[in-house]
């Protein structure tokens, strides 16, 4: 195999990547903050795919964009406010089982409104025929942009939870949920923020690698496993293990390609998150102190 | 004063009884649809289920046929093969439909195909792949044109343009697998040989690894054999990868809905379908022209999408199902008998003639080699 083979893998790799990277970030900044795995994250990306089409017909495409983003925050704002607020310490089963039942929620609606059809955004740059050419690799403009806008993420995330009041007030929250509530956080609030947060990068995902991959009302349910898998193989609750968790598991359904049927990335990807699992529980980068003092 | 309940009932009995028979004259004629509206395979069930409407009500408007009318029971499979055969039972167990038309896909054709054959329902598939009439099944029937025949007037025309190694794509659906075993069957006949065989999932969304492998190869055309939007994708994939090649697409890319979806990629594309797609381009004498053109008028001038060949399919089922039960009766045997005996039946994939060894009815020029061009489809041209 030439290195420009390599090299086109994995730029497909990264492709794929990107977008279970950021399902991922998604599952950990709700646990973090409440200790929930919301399996309704993959409607997040969904609608932020669709609204931006939608929205694309009668406004430019940034506008449209950040239109959806706005929109997806709000749906996951009502989501919290309207399901998750009143439970009284939930069990994990029974959490599990509420998120899973509004993804299918969100899933019909979005059926009933948008129909069957299959939609993309247009490309950022160019079309669907132009390609890059480096070094003998060629792929489109937007994977850059998924790329790009993946960094974006992390970036800013990174730079919120550090640096800002807010974000520091979440920490504080994952870290010990009484004794933030103790010092007067208001953490009522924070859950509302972190649903909302983790709806508002899912839909930017969404519309941004919507070109490559076409989105329709049912692309959900499978990132949101696919991305469970990534937040579970990094080490739940650390968010940047599962960007590099994300980019793992892309990279290996890529170059699985090569040497077994096509029809078996999904096989693969959950065949090495198995593996991973067996040695190591708390995750690839999950450490094995923390995972014990969690609730599970 | 004890006897005028007693004769009450009596003549209450009575009237009921004489007024039964006429409800039983009356009583619509239920034809079942599995279709697959929604999934990976909407682009075939939608339009499908679409024209079925139409077409019903049409029908009864003008009242019906044989003095009744049609009631449609459509179910929508998603594309799975489970969920078609449990709608299958139901429309067969509980509801005892006349007939059955679908479903969408060879899939979940075939796991309905033991159902059809076990009750004595008809089936008036909308699927391709040869499996389902090739052995004959005597209440299976299908309408799409063979896909074995679409491989050979792909491969006839990759011989003029002098190919010889081609890459395979397909995807792991029954029309998928079909046309994978039909490809490798009848390439050796027209001197082709096959370099990269690749299946994929039919819910994938990018294929630029697969079609990474068909560059490495150093293929001189690629033939995609699927019915999923994967089938758009796909192409895009190939032309961002800068492999320059003739893509040749199986009949399953009869619906302008993928070319939309490929854009600028879809440029050049060649596949074989029925003349529902160029309609409007055949010359006035052609015996299809007149069908096209009304069933295109009405289909876009109610739903404002443009006409497919699945939508197609599902019109020359409706039709042929209609026409038998006019010549037989609404007797199931009959109208069977009558179905089986088509003899040039005009319709959106060709001219049926069907016998008793042949329940598809059409033949190699069923199709036309198309080209998309400019975004639409023309007659390709050599």
């Amino acid at each position: 195999m030439s290195l420009e083979l390599v090299l086109q893998y994995l730029v497909a790799g990264l492709t794929y990547g990107t977008i279970y990277a950021v399902v991922g970030v998604g599952f950990n900044i709700i646990y973090n903050t409440t200790g929930i795995i919301n399996f309704a994250q993959g409607e997040f990306v969904m609608l932020g795919g669709m609204t931006a089409v939608t929205l694309h017909a009668f406004l430019p495409l940034p506008l449209a964009i950040a239109g959806a983003v706005l929109v997806t925050m709000g749906v996951g704002a009502l989501i919290e406010v309207t399901f998750i607020r009143w439970l009284w310490k939930p069990s994990v089963l029974r959490m599990i089982v509420i998120t899973i039942g509004i993804s299918i929620l969100v899933r019909e609606a979005a059926l009933h409104l948008w129909g069957e059809q299959v939609r993309a955004l247009p490309y950022f740059t160019g079309d669907e025929v132009t390609s890059l050419d480096l070094g003998g690799v060629r792929f489109s403009p937007q994977v850059l942009w998924s790329l790009g806008v993946c960094l974006f993420i992390v970036v800013a995330l990174w730079a919120f939870f550090q640096r800002t009041r807010v974000g520091r007030q979440m920490r504080a929250c994952a870290a010990n949920r009484d004794a933030a509530i103790l010092c007067g956080i208001p953490t009522r609030n924070l859950v509302t923020l972190s649903f909302v947060l983790s709806a508002g990068i899912g839909a930017l995902a969404g519309a941004v690698v919507s070109p490559i991959t076409y989105t329709h009302y049912g692309i959900g349910s499978g990132l949101a496993i696919k991305g469970f898998t990534v937040a579970v193989l990094g080490g739940l609750g650390n968010s940047f293990a599962a960007v590099a968790a994300g980019f793992l598991v892309g990279i290996l359904e890529s170059f699985s390609v090569w040497l077994l049927p096509a029809a078996y990335t999904d096989a693969v990807s959950v065949t090495v998150f198995l593996a991973i699992l067996f040695f190591r529980p708390s995750g690839l980068f999950g450490s094995r102190e923390i995972a014990r003092l969690k609730a599970y | 004063m004890k006897k005028t309940p007693i004769l009450a009932l009596l003549a209450a009995g009575g009237a009921a009884l004489a007024a039964s028979p006429a409800l039983a004259a009356d009583e619509p004629i239920k034809v079942g649809a599995l279709l697959s509206v929604t999934g990976p395979a909407s682009f075939l069930g939608a339009p499908e289920a679409r024209t079925l409407e139409m077409l019903v009500e049409e029908l009864n408007a003008k009242g019906g046929v044989a003095g009744r009318k049609i009631q449609l029971l459509l179910k929508d499979t998603g594309g799975s093969p489970e969920k078609a055969l449990s709608f299958a039972k139901q429309l067969v167990d509980e509801e005892q439909v006349f007939a059955i038309i679908g479903p969408s896909t060879s899939g979940e054709t075939m796991a309905v195909k033991p159902i059809a054959e076990e009750s004595g329902t008809l089936l008036l598939s909308c699927a391709a792949a040869e499996a389902i009439v090739n052995p004959v099944a005597k209440w299976v029937f299908k309408t799409p044109q063979k896909d074995s025949h679409a491989v050979v007037r792909i491969f006839q025309q990759m011989k003029k343009m002098g190919v010889t190694r081609i890459g395979v794509l397909s995807s792991n659906t029954g029309f998928g697998k079909a046309g994978k075993d039909q490809i490798a069957k009848i390439a050796p006949e027209h001197g082709i040989t096959i370099v990269v065989d690749e299946v994929y999932d039919k819910a994938a969304t990018d294929l630029t690894a697969e079609v990474t492998k068909l560059k490495a190869a150093g293929v001189q055309a690629v033939l995609n054999w699927s019915i999923e939007p994967a089938q758009a994708i796909v192409i895009k994939n190939i032309r961002q990868i800068g492999l320059d090649v003739p893509i040749f697409q199986s009949h399953g890319f009869g619906n302008l809905q993928y070319v939309k979806a490929a854009g600028a990629a879809a440029e050049g594309v060649i596949f074989p379908a029925g003349r529902i797609l160029v309609a409007d381009k055949l010359p006035d004498k052609h015996p299809q022209k007149a069908v096209l053109l009304a069933y295109k008028r009405a289909y876009e001038s109610r739903y404002k999408e443009d006409v497919s060949t699945f939508g197609g399919h599902a019109w020359d089922a409706f039709h042929l199902l209609v026409n038998a039960i006019r010549a037989g009766g609404a007797d199931r045997a009959k109208a069977r008998d009558a179905l089986e005996a088509t003899q040039g039946f005009v319709g959106t994939a060709g001219l049926f003639t069907m016998s008793p060894a042949d329940h598809n009815g059409l033949g190699l020029d069923a199709f036309e080699m198309l080209v998309v061009k400019g975004g639409g489809f023309a007659v390709l041209s050599n």
